[in-house]
């Protein structure tokens, strides 16, 4: 019990957000939940009037709800695969991020998938992908790896957050409720700490090619169509440079808002960022490298369709939108990246990416419709408030999940910081 | 086995959109409205598509009369997660109502963009509604629905053949399309059959299909402009 109340007194700063609730929790959370409420209400309406209170038509027949799913995985890549790898190549700068980066897949991965179900034309029946499952379509690939990534990251955040719940369970006993079952009986006795560790080597190997298997199917939906410039056999690892680029720049953001809110500066230090920043680089590098070649060999040696959708985004109707991308998630990070990977400019990097790769599936998905293979059905496209109300829903449900998640687990490993810690001191001697 | 086919013959065309109209009535497509046609939400079975070229007094026109092509490897079968969508023995690429859910796959990945998804409930002009087929199942909104060469045309003639004991007649079904054609461009019958008249038009030097070239193989043939003999 004293070695519990010297480790909360130590950690004080990190358990401080679970005892102290103060204006500033609710004035964040009431309109986030408001918001969340409103495309409750967004989704009922579209429920009952159908799938035609959307902007969509023909030939757009895909629009916004896919852009978020896409999105929304995306960032959940951030997390177990970033942790996970950091922690098999005992990166020990990488452990404050890793809470909070767990955190993100969850809450992500359940924002994600969730846009499939508003894109259904009868959502009810969304369980009979399941039901009657016809194994040749990717989307029948998308929902098993997607359930089991999401499955998987759940026990990944929950297996690393026990010895913590742990320390929890005897430190407010006003909530034992919940932290008693949650905890499992944990103690931290030899065999406890033994199974822990194996149980997280597992997770750590298992979770890398799930993540990866998510966003490679996910780039399938797309790369497996006939579409002119889905068509491609780069898809895959493109959308899986992607999702782990906006993934990284996510991190940054929930980590430098949760270390401003929570006053957490001991723990997240410069030296972390800089580390971070830099990983940031790479996949700044990757992504710019991935696109240009894409475009590179459709616009050299595409075909007649693929040409009409590529100048529609270089130089048409989608131009705005795709010069904005590239300025976002390169030209204006890249910079940034390279010479001032300090607190503020990381800001600005991850911010600008996360906009951009936004856009980028955007600008993937709706001009690929605009201009299908055969020249003579055309379309446009514009949002409708109900699936605008859905996108800023699922993002102020995002971030409520992770207000709430902060206010009842710590978002820094308490029990991986000491561990490092007392790892250190060892090697000091 | 009968493997249904279509042969458009393009120099017969004069561009009526009969067959739009025969469609519809046929097979309850249901009425978009002005405002929702704006937004491409019209639903054309038979779909018809003219090309103006040049100016005038030298102008060209060009029509296109384009329903399902009713692939022989259709790109839209294999995407639906829950098998709502097959191709039947026969080879119509046919659309299981009560089972699609609404995912929307099928129609992205057709390259003929004619599969057609029901963005809201389906809606007629009240003096139109008592006029709809009843032999056509019923759609709901949050549902695709596609040119299915009017199968219960061939499922009729197929009941009475069988009861004749005997295989159904070159000609003796026809879609409404067809049957509308006042020019008679639009030939349909058996391709396995080498007598017929589609089996015969479809080996035609005038004879082409659209995308060849992605694989998918139409069952939808057109005759090209500019040559009048017959195959």
């Amino acid at each position: 019990m004293t070695d519990s109340e010297a480790i909360a007194r130590k950690y004080g700063k990190v358990i401080a957000p679970m005892t102290r609730t103060g204006w500033a929790f609710w004035a964040t959370a009431i309109p986030l939940a408001a918001i969340f409420l409103w495309s409750v209400f967004a989704f009922g309406w579209q429920y009952r009037f159908g799938l035609g209170e959307t902007g969509m038509g023909h030939p757009v027949s895909w629009a916004l709800y896919l852009v978020n799913f896409v999105f929304f995985i995306g960032i959940s890549h951030a997390g177990a695969l970033v942790s996970a790898v950091l922690r098999i190549t005992h990166a020990g700068w990488g452990t404050p991020f890793g809470r909070a980066a767990e955190a993100v897949t969850v809450f992500a991965l359940a924002a994600g998938p969730t846009n499939i179900l508003f894109d259904l034309g009868r959502s009810s029946r969304f369980y009979w992908v399941a039901l009657h499952a016809q194994f040749k379509s990717p989307l029948l690939w998308d929902f098993t790896c997607i359930m089991t990534y999401f499955t998987v990251s759940v026990i990944f955040l929950y297996v690393l957050m026990v010895p913590d719940i742990g320390l929890l369970r005897d430190r407010f006993p006003g909530r034992r409720w919940l932290y008693r079952p949650l905890s499992l009986g944990w103690t931290g006795t030899e065999k406890q700490w033994s199974a822990l560790g194996k149980a997280i080597g597992f997770l750590c190997i298992a979770v890398i090619p799930i993540a990866v298997s998510v966003h490679t199917v996910v780039s399938w939906v797309f790369g497996l169509q006939t579409q002119p410039m889905w068509f491609s056999t780069i898809f895959a690892p493109y959308f899986v440079v992607g999702a782990i680029y906006s993934g990284i720049a996510a991190i940054i953001l929930v980590t430098i808002a949760l270390r401003k809110v929570y006053h957490l500066e001991d723990y997240l230090k410069p030296y972390h960022y800089n580390n971070m920043g830099l990983l940031l680089l790479v996949f700044t590098l990757l992504w710019a490298y991935f696109t240009f070649a894409e475009y590179l060999t459709v616009g050299y040696a595409g075909g007649e369709a693929e040409h009409a959708v590529l100048w529609s985004k270089l130089t048409g109707k989608y131009a705005l939108l795709f010069w904005i991308m590239v300025a976002l998630c390169f030209v204006i990070p890249f910079p940034i990246l390279v010479f001032r990977r300090t607190l503020p400019g990381l800001l600005i990097a991850s911010i600008c990416i996360i906009i951009g790769m936004w856009i980028e599936r955007y600008t993937i998905i709706i001009p690929s419709f605009i201009e299908p293979r055969l020249p003579y059905v055309r379309g446009d496209y514009m949002p409708s408030w109900v699936e605008w109300s859905m996108t800023f829903g699922l993002a102020a449900g995002f971030t409520l999940a992770f207000v709430l998640f902060s206010k009842l687990f710590p978002v820094i490993s308490i029990w991986e910081t000491e561990k490092d810690e007392k790892e250190k001191e060892s090697k000091g001697d | 086995m009968y493997r249904w086919g279509m042969v458009i013959d393009l120099d017969r065309c004069t561009g009526c959109q009969a067959c739009v109209v025969a469609c519809r009535q046929e097979n309850n497509v249901p009425f978009a409205g002005e405002q929702e046609a704006v937004l491409g939400r019209g639903k054309f079975w038979m779909n018809f598509i003219s090309e103006v070229k040049g100016s005038y007094p030298d102008v060209k026109m060009r029509f296109f009369p384009i329903p399902c092509m009713q692939c022989d490897h259709p790109p839209c079968t294999k995407v639906c997660p829950v098998e709502a969508t097959y191709k039947n023995p026969e080879g119509i690429v046919a659309q299981v109502y009560p089972r699609c859910i609404g995912v929307r796959m099928c129609i992205s990945n057709c390259p003929y963009t004619v599969r057609y998804f029901n963005w809201h409930a389906p809606a007629w002009p009240d003096d139109y509604k008592r006029g709809r087929n009843p032999d056509v199942y019923k759609r709901r909104k949050g549902i695709t629905e596609k040119c299915n060469f009017c199968i219960q045309r061939i499922r009729t003639a197929k009941w009475k053949a069988k009861k004749e004991n005997r295989r159904i007649h070159d000609g003796e079904v026809i879609p409404a399309c067809a049957e509308t054609c006042p020019s008679g461009a639009i030939s349909f019958g058996d391709l396995n059959d080498s007598k017929s008249r589609v089996s015969r038009l479809s080996k035609s030097r005038r004879a082409f299909r659209l995308l060849e070239d992605l694989g998918t193989k139409p069952k939808v043939y057109y005759l090209k402009e500019g040559e009048w003999h017959d195959g």
